[in-house]
């Protein structure tokens, strides 16, 4: 009977992997197919990513991508990380309205998200442009950096930050030498996250970029409405690789609440 | 080193008072203990002197300067936590060098000094090991360590052998007694166990609810505890209340004991002497033996008496004579009575 169960188990777990990733190894073997038109039998070839590195539209958003989810990184983790400190801090007046202001982000859909972030910008004279899309990256990444650290946070001994007072040490050399390589994993888990949010984002994106001036997830669905060709395949996977490589680096990290 | 005193300290959070207008003074390279059951404000007072807590009202002082404007890394104290709060990213040798190094102290003297504060505590050969890599009595040495490496003014220990088994508690009491002595710093520690508060103090404080309700020498404050909560509370104690009459204390089976004025009578177990056949003094009582229990040379006598359980202990020879169901007598000297307010 277990044996039986345990099977199956093992067949709906073949079943969910194949439905995650039937799709994502057609495209990426397609990115390798000669064929324009996705004929069979297929024919390896690299042209399409031959291709893809002549074509400058495509390099130049890549590269926005990759800086703009540097710079958002950035700040996202370090304004995420300041916000789980003070959170994790006795009580203040406001903590919990703050606590719960913070995190339905998450959960508002992004095309209503970007919607409202092209009407306020707009109104506040800041229009749509980089600047914009920077901002509205790190309001998209600032609850998942909240939400990695303040795990985190939660299993730090406080009585390790009093003992270093006790023993003579500043506010400041506490919070270097005791909290920060404590919570180092979930700043770090947090960090990635956060770009991954920002290169993946493609809503807010499309809402806040200039036409002509746009990320890589963007000029691809542009690309898409004018015409297929097999390069969006070959960057599609590229993307691919890094988001998975980046995820699975801050699965590691975050360990998802658990202990090595 | 330096004597600490608190003066007036009041301490409320929401509508419970965690200390309650207390004055003590903790003598200079003495070692006091705080004792009292959870929730009395023992603590709370470790932390105020340490400053982690603002009080209320009242001040602290250590070596006669008033500290409520000193913020807790300027206040020169060493501080052992229950927990031990030994900094896990750091080996033993960085955990105990954190303070010197924060001081600024260079390195040739700071390697010195940590070498010297671990052979204090006997941990010279692992210094290189990380705090996971310890047992429970030697993270607890490390925290001593790193208390006293800095030579504060004054050392606070905050439950320190709570989290060690019973066998190595008492090990590491004769241990936190040596260093203490080696060192001469003053000590105020805070403990729920009585036994350990007798064992290493040199003056013993006890609070209920917040008050102090007693200090002194350990033994001075066993033999003559003046009232029921620390009669109770340090060590076992058998409470008989009575009436005070012109003559003494009439006792509730109306045994009358000689000279008492107070209304209440406590006999300590190990001063209670059990006889088949009637002693020659009126300081006895009638009761039926419930039952003998065995414990080794010990033991110990639980009798039933005006429907109160009077406790007896004793070796256990000195029990054989006796069964259980059988009326025995209870007697005890006239220097072992303890007069008693009422609560």
């Amino acid at each position: 009977m277990t044996r039986a169960l345990n099977l199956l188990g093992l067949v709906w777990l073949a079943l969910v992997l194949v439905f995650l990733y039937a799709p994502i190894l057609v495209m990426a073997a397609m990115s390798l197919n000669d064929s324009q038109f996705y004929a069979l039998p297929f024919e390896f070839s690299t042209q399409w990513y031959e291709k893809l590195a002549e074509n400058r539209e495509i390099l130049a958003a890549a590269w926005r991508s990759i800086w703009i989810a540097c710079v958002v990184t950035a700040i996202a983790t370090l304004l995420g990380t300041m916000a789980a400190l003070a959170l994790n801090r006795s009580a203040f007046p406001g903590k919990r309205l703050l606590q719960a202001l913070l995190f339905p982000p998450i959960a508002i859909p992004w095309l209503i998200t970007g919607t409202a972030m092209l009407v306020f910008f707009f109104g506040i004279g800041l229009g749509r442009g980089t600047p914009a899309v920077i901002l509205g990256h790190v309001a998209l990444a600032l609850p998942y950096v909240i939400v990695t650290v303040t795990a985190r946070l939660a299993s730090f001994d406080p009585a390790l930050a009093e003992a270093a007072r006790s023993l003579g040490a500043r506010p400041l050399t506490v919070a270097t030498r005791i909290t920060l390589p404590h919570i180092a994993p979930g700043v770090i888990a947090g960090a990635l996250f956060a770009f991954a949010v920002s290169f993946d984002q493609f809503v807010v994106s499309y809402f806040l970029s200039e036409p002509g001036d746009t990320t890589l997830p963007v000029l691809i669905y542009t690309a898409i409405r004018k015409g297929f060709t097999p390069e969006i395949n070959a960057i599609s996977t590229l993307i691919i690789l890094v988001s998975m490589a980046v995820m699975l680096l801050a699965a590691r990290k975050s360990n998802f609440g658990g202990n090595r | 080193m330096a004597e600490v005193r608190v003066e007036a300290l009041t301490k409320t959070y929401g509508a419970a008072k965690a200390l309650d207008d207390v004055t003590l003074a903790f003598p200079d390279g003495g070692f006091f203990g705080l004792l009292g059951p959870s929730g009395s404000g023992k603590t709370t007072l470790l932390r105020a002197i340490a400053g982690f807590v603002t009080p209320d009202r009242g001040r602290v002082l250590i070596g006669g300067q008033p500290v409520e404007n000193v913020a807790v890394e300027d206040r020169e104290i060493g501080m052992v936590f229950q927990s031990y709060a030994l900094f896990p990213n750091m080996t033993v040798a960085e955990n105990v060098a954190f303070g010197l190094e924060v001081r600024r102290v260079p390195q040739p003297d700071r390697a010195r000094r940590v070498a010297e504060a671990l052979d204090l505590v006997q941990l010279g050969a692992l210094a290189a090991r990380k705090p996971h890599q310890l047992s429970g009595g030697q993270r607890q040495r490390v925290a001593m360590a790193r208390a006293i490496v800095t030579r504060p003014r004054v050392l606070l220990l905050d439950e320190p052998l709570s989290a060690l088994d019973k066998a190595l508690r008492v090990e590491m009491q004769v241990e936190l007694k040596r260093i203490q002595r080696e060192v001469g710093i003053t000590t105020i520690f805070v403990t729920h166990d009585q036994e350990e508060a007798l064992v290493l103090s040199d003056h013993i404080g006890i609070l209920k609810d917040g008050r102090l309700i007693r200090h002194g020498p350990p033994r001075q404050v066993y033999n003559d505890p003046q009232d029921a909560f620390t009669a109770r509370f340090l060590g076992e104690a058998n409470l008989l209340s009575g009436t005070p009459e012109g003559q003494g204390l009439r006792l509730a089976d109306g045994t009358l004991i000689p000279g008492l004025t107070r209304p209440i009578l406590a006999l300590r177990p190990e001063h209670l002497t059990l006889s088949a056949t009637t002693p020659e003094t009126p300081l006895r009582l009638r009761a039926r033996l419930r039952q003998k229990i065995f414990a080794g040379a010990m033991g110990t006598c639980l009798l039933d008496w005006q429907g109160q359980t009077i406790k007896a202990t004793g070796r256990d020879a000195d029990f054989a004579a006796l069964d259980e169901g059988q009326e025995v007598w209870i007697g005890w000297a006239p220097d072992r009575m303890i007069a008693l307010a009422g609560d």
